[in-house]
């Protein structure tokens, strides 16, 4: 019969085909089923991790989930113009300038707590981040300096002001080259005064 | 005789050695103020073991060595301690660092101080404590802490030790006026730093433009001392082009030289060696060059580690041009001191103060032509005209592609530039950028790693405490089931019977409340 009708038949072949190639998907898209989403992580990755939620998400992993939703690139001053650029060259997106909105781009900065002024509340304790201030109740607190993301979350909570954000890099040992500049030097006397 | 390699690129700017008189030694009348920087080498800073108004000592050690990557500093002659603080130091940013700062008493009093009689008798490691101890860094100019480049015996058996001779860069003459004066010296000190690393030959590079050190160094070498010389040429004087220069190898990329069996060293450092192991001197004097037409009698000086430049520019007899500029090395890899009060250190080779003729300020940068002038005339054939387009859009990865590296920043690319594009400072900020980048991406692993690990285990805790308040909800409802009385129709009881024992007591008269 399906000899004599070449429609039907090449519609059933082609049924056929549709159901083991629906099932054969169906089987792998469980059966290797990615956890998580790969570009998330791929985009928390160069997030700056400061975890300081200006960007109005509580850390950079929700921010990074947000982003692969469709939220904007440009909430992350820490990360500042640099972080932009990767985002936008990973999502293929044009680069946007940073939303002052969520804050400016400044240098970097660590916790910095007066130990004599410390009461040991371990209020900045609990809001900081990372684990990165050590202490106990009614005992002075410090900041691990080396693991201070530099978020500002422990300025707020402190009942004595007692924490100061000072810069991290400062000094002639973090000194560097800075790459020339391009609007200076075209007068002589401007070049040698400087 | 031995055979004699070419390096790619190369420049061969004018060499003005003879400005400063090439083998005449003089000594500086003692300054009365010297201030010696904690940072005079790459690496830890020293840090001060004296206090202020302390009398001290000639050779006495005022900063110890904090950690391995670290060397000491010493007192050059007598006197007392003004003070310690922040003071300019000879460095690129014109930043202040901390100092300790001599006043000197005129007597020029010395520790009494002895030398291993029999350096052989030695083992390489206490030689070793001894240099460290003394206080020496590479006196070549980036002031590597020479006891740290000795261990270089470790990465595998050395053959050969090269005194690096070379000082191709132009204007300076400290290294030929010290091989001209202290031959011996420099082969003694040679032959306790083959003894050192294990290195059976010594090879003395002298470059073809200074003959009469040259002649003195292969007098005093004697039979088993090679002294090599090959065609003048910038930049072979760089530690990796000497050795290819000398031996056709190169250093592998990433990799010292110690990796082929080679170290080098500078003379001046040999001697400071010769001093520290025979005499037991530390080092608190170098020879330094004094150069640039703008001074009225230019030469070579032997002055004390922390005398002030001007002190220095006075004795050479400075007479400052408008908008005067003191160089700190030389013309190619040197920087323009910010302040003349800044002290010598153990790197300083050459102090150039150019007329404005003589050495213009760069005229300002045009765009790149893409001639490629720089390609050819980089000695580690790299691409310097892409590591500036890399430079200035900060593409890291393309950076790092093209080996930025591999710089060793010697500003040939720079001289050849028709544009007059300050190539290095690009290279040299790039440097900082990179690095920087790579520490921060670093950073921002631990911190999320540190941010995760605290997430799950505020997770954890509140489980935890959710878990325990349902175990006492169970417990009580258990105790209740038990006694066989509803709880809620017993607190309801409870808190009828309160109420009107209140009620009682506030009909009682005479109760102020």
């Amino acid at each position: 019969m399906l000899s004599n009708d070449p429609l039907l038949a090449a519609l059933l072949a082609l049924l056929s085909l549709g159901i083991i190639f629906g099932a054969l998907l169906g089987f792998a898209s469980v059966r290797f089923r990615a956890e998580g989403n790969p570009l998330a992580e791929q985009v928390n990755g160069i997030l700056p991790q400061t975890q300081c939620g200006q960007c109005g998400y509580p850390g950079c992993r929700p921010y990074a989930e947000a982003i692969v939703d469709g939220d904007a690139i440009n909430k992350c001053p820490p990360g500042g113009e640099d972080t932009i650029q990767a985002l936008a060259d990973l999502l293929d997106v044009e680069p946007l300038p940073l939303d002052a909105e969520h804050g400016v781009e400044k240098e970097k900065l660590v916790a910095y707590i007066r130990e004599a002024e410390c009461i040991g509340c371990t209020k900045c304790i609990q809001a900081c981040p990372v684990d990165a201030i050590l202490g106990a109740a009614k005992l002075m607190h410090t900041v691990i300096a080396d693991e201070c993301t530099g978020c500002d979350l422990c300025v707020d909570p402190c009942p004595v002001d007692c924490i100061d954000m000072i810069p991290r890099h400062s000094g002639i040992a973090h000194w560097h080259w800075q790459l020339p500049s391009k609007t200076t030097g075209i007068i002589a006397s401007d070049r040698a005064a400087a | 005789m031995r055979l004699i390699h070419d390096i790619p690129g190369g420049i061969h700017p004018p060499e003005r050695k003879a400005l400063s008189r090439p083998g005449q030694l003089r000594e500086l009348p003692l300054p009365n103020r010297l201030v010696l920087p904690m940072r005079q080498h790459i690496g830890a800073p020293a840090s001060p073991i004296v206090k202020e108004g302390d009398r001290v000592l000639g050779g006495q050690c005022i900063a110890e060595a904090t950690t391995s990557m670290s060397v000491a500093v010493h007192a050059p002659t007598s006197g007392t301690i003004a003070r310690i603080g922040a003071h300019p130091i000879a460095h690129a940013s014109g930043l202040d660092d901390l100092c300790i700062e001599l006043e000197t008493d005129g007597s020029d009093q010395w520790l009494s101080h002895s030398g291993v009689t029999d350096y052989r008798a030695q083992s390489p490691e206490t030689l070793m404590a001894h240099i460290q101890q003394a206080g020496i860094a590479g006196l070549g100019g980036a002031g590597f802490p020479t006891a740290v480049k000795l261990l270089a015996r470790e990465r595998g058996p050395i053959e050969t030790l090269i005194i690096n001779g070379t000082e191709c860069e132009p204007y300076i003459t400290a290294d030929d006026t010290l091989m001209q004066c202290e031959a011996s010296a420099i082969i003694e000190g040679a032959q306790i730093l083959a003894y050192i690393v294990g290195a059976a030959n010594i090879v003395i590079a002298v470059e073809d433009n200074k003959p009469d050190a040259l002649a003195a160094m292969t007098a005093a070498a004697g039979d088993d001392i090679e002294v090599a010389t090959f065609p003048t040429k910038y930049p072979s004087g760089g530690e990796k082009q000497l050795i290819t220069i000398l031996t056709g190898k190169e250093v592998p990329r990433g990799g010292i030289p110690a990796d082929i069996g080679i170290v080098c060293q500078n003379p001046g450092t040999a001697v400071a060696v010769r001093d520290a192991i025979v005499h037991g001197k530390p080092l608190t004097h170098r020879v330094i060059t004094l150069t640039g037409e703008a001074l009225t009698s230019p030469g070579n000086v032997r002055a004390p580690l922390g005398t002030p430049v001007e002190t220095l520019m006075e004795f050479a007899g400075f007479q400052p041009p408008m908008h005067p500029r003191v160089i700190h090395g030389g013309p190619m890899m040197g920087f323009a001191l910010a302040s003349l009060a800044a002290p010598v250190i153990k790197t300083t080779n050459c102090l150039l103060a150019p007329t404005p003729d003589e050495l213009p300020l760069p005229q300002p940068a045009q765009a790149c032509i893409r001639c490629g002038l720089c390609a050819e005339a980089c000695p580690a054939s790299l691409l310097p005209q892409q590591l500036y387009w890399y430079a200035q859009a900060k593409d890291q990865q393309q950076l790092e592609k093209h080996h930025l590296f591999d710089c060793i920043e010697c500003g040939a690319c720079a001289w050849v530039c028709p544009s007059n594009i300050p190539l290095v400072q690009y290279y040299r900020a790039s440097k900082a950028y990179v690095v920087d980048a790579r520490q921060e991406k670093q950073r921002s692993e631990n911190a999320m790693h540190r941010f995760e690990a605290r997430q799950s285990r505020v997770a954890h805790e509140a489980q935890e405490r959710e878990a325990k308040r349902a175990e006492r909800k169970a417990a009580a409802a258990a105790k209740a089931a038990a006694s066989g009385e509803d709880p809620v129709q017993a607190a309801i009881a409870r808190a009828a019977a309160r109420k009107a024992a209140q009620a009682e007591t506030a009909d009682e008269p005479g109760d102020p409340s």
